[in-house]
């Protein structure tokens, strides 16, 4: 069975101003990279193109959201909700080395082929994306497994 | 001025998309690769190549590289700070720019792509 699943019901949990605020972040972002090309160059604006601006606004919000949903059960929330933020961090991390793929698909593809570039980049972007997630989970499950394994073999030997 | 509009709304429509879609996926870890999609990048070569051709939007994906490097090293440092530092999320995320910016300058410094 897929570990990946839809909850769509999390929609709810957001407030239209915060659908409000990324909107104007992501917009904002995307002028200010405009901007910075067309004054200093095509090779400085484009490091903006990875422009972690949106990141800041997504951890906050599922900070937040964490934050609230325990705080609804009586509870403090703090620390969920950092590690629910550190969680989304650690697949931007994963999802960098898709961006990395993009950008070099893209590079090589759009003097060829514009439709070719842009599909063929969101490609590579997905699978590097998507694979690496899979690689660091098994990689994780099998760390865990040999650690559980370690302790239990430990115990074991004390016991006789 | 119509085409920072453009821009504007084009920006915020790819960047809300990808915001939503990683809201409804989970688990969390898997939904923060979507906040590393590149939807400002969408949005941003689509107008560069309709604006100033295939060969500008090329040399911007060879800038973004180091953008996407230095974004792979952001993440980690979040996450550093929100687990060891205790940090909330918003100084985390805005403090760790500063590491963004350096990493990605240095290299685009370095692989000689700022002349």
């Amino acid at each position: 069975m897929s570990p990946i699943r839809f909850s769509p019901l999390s929609l709810k949990e957001g407030r239209w101003y915060e659908y409000l605020v990324r909107f104007a972040l992501g917009g904002a972002a995307t002028v200010f990279t405009g901007l910075i090309s067309s004054r200093y160059g095509a090779s400085v604006g484009g490091i903006f193109l990875a422009l972690p601006a949106i990141f800041c606004a997504s951890a906050t919000l599922i900070e937040k959201h964490e934050i609230r949903r325990k705080r609804e059960a009586g509870l403090d929330g703090r620390r969920r909700g950092q590690k629910a933020a550190a969680l989304d961090a650690a697949g931007a991390a994963l999802g960098a080395l898709g961006m990395l793929a993009f950008a070099i698909v893209f590079s090589l593809m759009v003097e060829r082929s514009i439709a070719a570039a842009f599909v063929g980049a969101s490609f590579a972007c997905l699978a590097v994306s998507v694979a690496a997630w899979y690689l660091r989970r098994n990689m994780r499950s099998i760390q865990r497994r040999q650690t559980s394994d370690r302790i239990s073999g430990s115990a074991v030997s004390r016991s006789r | 001025m119509t085409e920072y509009v453009v821009r504007f709304v084009v920006g915020g429509v790819v960047v809300s998309a990808f915001a939503m879609l990683a809201d409804v996926l989970r688990p969390k870890s898997f939904a923060g690769l979507f906040g590393a999609a590149p939807s400002v990048a969408l949005a941003t070569l689509g107008i560069a190549v309709y604006r100033h051709g295939a060969g500008y939007a090329a040399q911007q994906t060879w800038a973004m590289m180091a953008g996407a490097i230095a974004l792979a090293v952001y993440s980690v440092v979040v996450c550093q700070l929100l687990i060891r530092a205790r940090l909330r999320a918003a100084p985390a995320t805005l403090l760790s720019l500063v590491v963004w910016l350096i990493v990605a300058v240095g290299l685009l410094t370095l692989t000689g792509g700022q002349t």
